[in-house]
């Protein structure tokens, strides 16, 4: 009897890893592309949330993409995130270069961190809402952060980026949903 | 031309390495001594080929050949020539190629050193070795071949990440694959005493210094990207749970445990397919760090370049040569002899409970890397995971680590005596108690503070008092000098290591505390004072670099002393990628840092946005990881441990 456990046990890790090589496959495989957006949500209206004020800082919600005017872009960051310090430059860009409004949401974070971010690195962002435990975000089916969703002018999501916006990314994908939203017809 | 010949190399070297597979794995089978001695020259050969494979593609990168696409992609005429040379390993395909020279590296130095050794376990090590060899080329000349030439070459190449362009990064790559691939050794050794079917001293004895040299390069190649991260990135911080970083963090996790096992199955010839199966692991967390930095299936800030058609391959890989291993582990780990019995509490049982917590450790760091894809696949939602999971689950982990670092080396082998323990437990604690709470007394501080400088006081404490027993305190001056002498550099080593572990501590926990933030506007000539230090913002010039322009702050530093520094922070601009970058000025001291950040300019006339850190000891930080290392290094030069175990001394 004992015999037979020691030959089981010897087992356990190969069992353990074939378990965690079905994962990857099927990230691998089924979802090529981490990036993608849950099809679920591809032009869907964005979900409804609530968040909470940052500070001082103008507070984000549904209604403000009830803007008819324009697109905008609706960024998830954190201060702990690596990333969004590097995207941040872009999103800087966004706003300044081509008046794109961006809201920003403060995804699971410390609100002192949070507002250091802001205060030196100037904020790109038009409105801010706090998401402190994450649960808000996870209508939107937010997978890690960075994350970046277009919002056309009927307030359909349009389009999900995930991880940082670099050079690349801001001029051959946002720039061009963008222009496009804004010569599509209401 | 040159190229051509270096792409022509390399599939020379596919071919060598899968003879070097198949031939000794033949001459095993029948007993062939000829097929088996000459494996050692097909590892030679394949070392050279892939040699000067990889010097072709350095000369074109130094030559700024812009009609080979990966040279065009990832350089510029104008990079300083070190850059240059960086660039060959700063993408996807010639970071590989690297990976591959250091494996046949690698496999030429086993074959030299270990002359000695049975011809039969050598030859089994060294067909493994061929295969990854082969596995890896294979897949450098089918997925990601660095010798592409494009037909209508632009004048200029495109520049690389200018965030990559700095010295710690430049040689950080070299020194982490030679630390990832170092584990490959270990784990062919592994394989072949699997398939021989016996671990015997001599096995042991080769396996131990070869776990060390991997740890002691993985170690230094993790401080070098974490030095680079607290430079670099701008932010002050020097770990952030990145994917990326837990991809070379959980080999180091493994491997030390590894070192740990190792000790007790030389010393007690016992934990032997404990340690077999830390060997498959160690190595199978490397090829896991390749397939998450490669593949993509993660999102981090470090993932410059990933591709998923490359990621199924290195998933293959994975499967094949862990799958592989764990199989063959599966059917033949339960007939190996298991060595001798001992206590609970005694050295060994110290080591196991060691070798529990890495393990742990590294599997906690798994499950938070990883457990995105685990919920997305198991409910199709989405979640995160950042930095407050791993502090809330890996420090808890390490504490007692620590604690039982202190006084494992105390006990003794086989069964230890607990009344001899106790006392000594005693003094340490009283010791440290004192000297932690000294600190907390006089400079305030957090209950984690207080907990970081216990640690690390009990760990320095305990380490010298273990030393002070080994070499008797009671005795004259004179012995106690000899003794001293007498003791095994691996004994230094040890304690080295372990008061690095100690030094690393104090390093993170005051620099967290005690550090000071301001981050405002500054205007031109105001002065900023930060603990006892005078800053003064002097002025804004525009500077030129060779590949980049910059705006330079100019801070003058006053410190208490009356000594005086300069500080230029920068913010510069890479016209060919337009790209900005933070360059911060640090005044690294050995007791605080002060770190500069210049931000955007304002509106109002003169004024910049500054980030200023004040870090106390933060240095210590990778002052403790290099003793860590230093302490590896000290071990390894001791006769017991030398690399060639076996070899007469020449």
């Amino acid at each position: 009897m004992k015999n037979k456990l020691k030959y089981f046990y010897s087992y356990v890790p190969l069992i353990i890893f074939s378990i965690l090589v079905l994962f990857f496959a099927r990230q691998l495989i089924l979802k090529e592309d981490p990036s993608e957006l849950p099809s679920a949500l591809l032009d869907e209206k964005f979900p409804s949330i609530t968040l909470s004020r940052l500070a001082d800082y103008e507070l984000f919600s549904n209604k403000n993409l009830m803007d008819t005017d324009n697109p905008s872009l609706v960024n998830i960051w954190s201060s702990w995130c690596v990333p969004c310090k590097v995207e941040h430059e872009f999103l800087m860009r966004m706003r300044e270069e081509h008046n794109i409004i961006i809201y920003g949401i403060n995804y699971k974070d410390n609100k002192e961190d949070a507002l250091k971010v802001l205060d030196l690195n100037d904020n790109p962002f038009y409105a801010i809402g706090v998401d402190q435990d994450g649960m808000q975000s996870i209508n939107l089916g937010v997978y890690g952060v960075p994350e970046t969703f277009i919002i056309d002018r009927s307030g359909n999501i349009r389009y999900r980026h995930v991880g940082p916006i670099l050079e690349y990314d801001m001029e051959k994908i946002i720039l061009p949903i963008i222009i496009k939203i804004k010569q599509e017809k209401l | 031309m040159i190229i051509e010949l270096g792409h022509f190399l390399l599939a020379l070297a596919l071919s060598l390495s899968i003879f070097q597979f198949l031939l000794p794995a033949v001459g095993v089978k029948f007993n062939s001594y000829s097929m088996m001695k000459s494996t050692s020259i097909i590892a030679y050969m394949s070392f050279i080929l892939v040699l000067f494979s990889f010097a072709s593609l350095v000369y074109a990168y130094i030559t700024s050949d812009f009609s080979v696409s990966l040279v065009a992609k990832n350089s510029h005429s104008l990079k300083p020539l070190l850059y240059k040379i960086s660039g060959v390993w700063g993408n996807h395909e010639g970071s590989l190629l690297l990976w591959v020279l250091i494996l046949t590296f690698y496999s030429a130095a086993v074959a030299i050193l270990g002359r000695r050794l049975p011809l039969k376990l050598l030859s089994l090590v060294l067909s493994c070795q061929g295969l990854i060899a082969a596995a890896f080329i294979s897949f450098i000349l089918f997925t990601s071949n660095p010798f592409v030439r494009i037909f209508f070459p632009n004048a200029e190449g495109e520049g690389f990440n200018p965030i990559l362009q700095d010295f710690g990064l430049a040689i950080h790559p070299p020194f982490l694959y030679l630390g990832y691939v170092g584990l490959s050794v270990t784990f062919s050794f592994s394989i072949a005493a699997l398939l021989v079917g016996k671990v015997d001293t001599i096995w042991v004895k080769w396996v131990r210094p070869w776990t060390l040299i991997a740890w002691v390069f993985l170690t230094i190649g993790i401080a070098l990207g974490s030095w680079w991260a607290y430079r670099e990135l701008g932010w002050g911080g020097w770990w952030f749970w990145d994917p990326v970083e837990n991809a070379s963090f959980m080999p180091w996790l493994a491997a030390t445990a590894l070192l740990h096992s190792s000790i007790v199955a030389e010393k007690r010839d016992t934990l032997k397919a404990w340690t077999i199966l830390l060997a498959i692991i160690a190595f199978s967390f490397c090829l896991l760090g390749t397939f998450i930095v490669r593949s993509g299936v993660l999102v981090s800030v470090h993932a410059f370049a990933s591709d998923p058609s490359r990621g199924l391959y290195i998933l293959l890989l994975l499967v094949f040569f862990t799958g592989g291993g764990l199989a063959l582990f599966a059917k033949r780990a339960p007939y190996l002899k298991s060595g001798s019995l001992f206590k609970p509490l005694s050295r060994e049982g110290a080591l196991v409970i060691n070798n529990i917590i890495f393990a742990s450790a590294a599997a906690t760091v798994l499950l938070g890397t990883l457990y995105p894809i685990f919920i997305d696949a198991i409910n199709n939602s989405k979640v995160s995971v950042g930095p407050p999971y791993f502090e809330a689950v890996f420090i808890p982990l390490m504490v007692p680590a620590i604690l039982l670092c202190a006084f494992s080396p105390m006990l003794s082998w086989k069964r230890a005596i607990m009344d001899n323990i106790i006392e000594r437990i005693i003094a340490v604690f009283i010791c440290t108690l004192f000297l932690a709470s000294l600190i907390i007394i006089i400079y305030g501080g957090s209950a984690s503070a207080f907990l970081g400088l216990f640690l690390a006081f009990w760990l320095i404490c305990g380490t010298l008092y273990e030393f002070l027993i080994k070499v008797g305190v009671k005795s004259s001056f004179k012995t106690f000098t000899q003794r001293a002498l007498n003791l095994p550099r691996s004994a230094y080593g040890m304690s080295i290591a372990h008061i690095g572990v100690a030094v690393f501590i104090i390093g993170a926990t005051v620099s967290s505390a005690w550090r000071i933030d301001i981050e405002k506007p500054i205007i031109l000539g105001e002065k900023i004072i930060v603990k006892d230090i005078e800053l003064t913002f002097k002025g804004i010039k525009k500077v030129e670099g060779p590949n980049w322009n910059a705006d330079r702050g100019e801070f003058e530093i006053i410190k208490s002393s009356g000594a005086k520094y300069l500080l230029y922070p920068e913010r510069r601009f890479y016209p060919a990628s337009e790209v900005n970058t933070s360059e911060p000025a640090i005044m690294s001291g050995i007791f605080s840092d002060l770190y500069v950040v210049l931000g955007e300019s304002l509106q109002e006339e003169d004024s910049y946005a500054f980030r200023i850190y004040y870090s106390p000891f933060i240095s210590w930080i990778w002052f403790g990881i290099m003793l860590m290392a230093m302490g590896g290094i000290l071990s390894l030069s001791d006769r017991k441990h030398r690399l060639g175990y076996g070899l007469k001394k020449v």
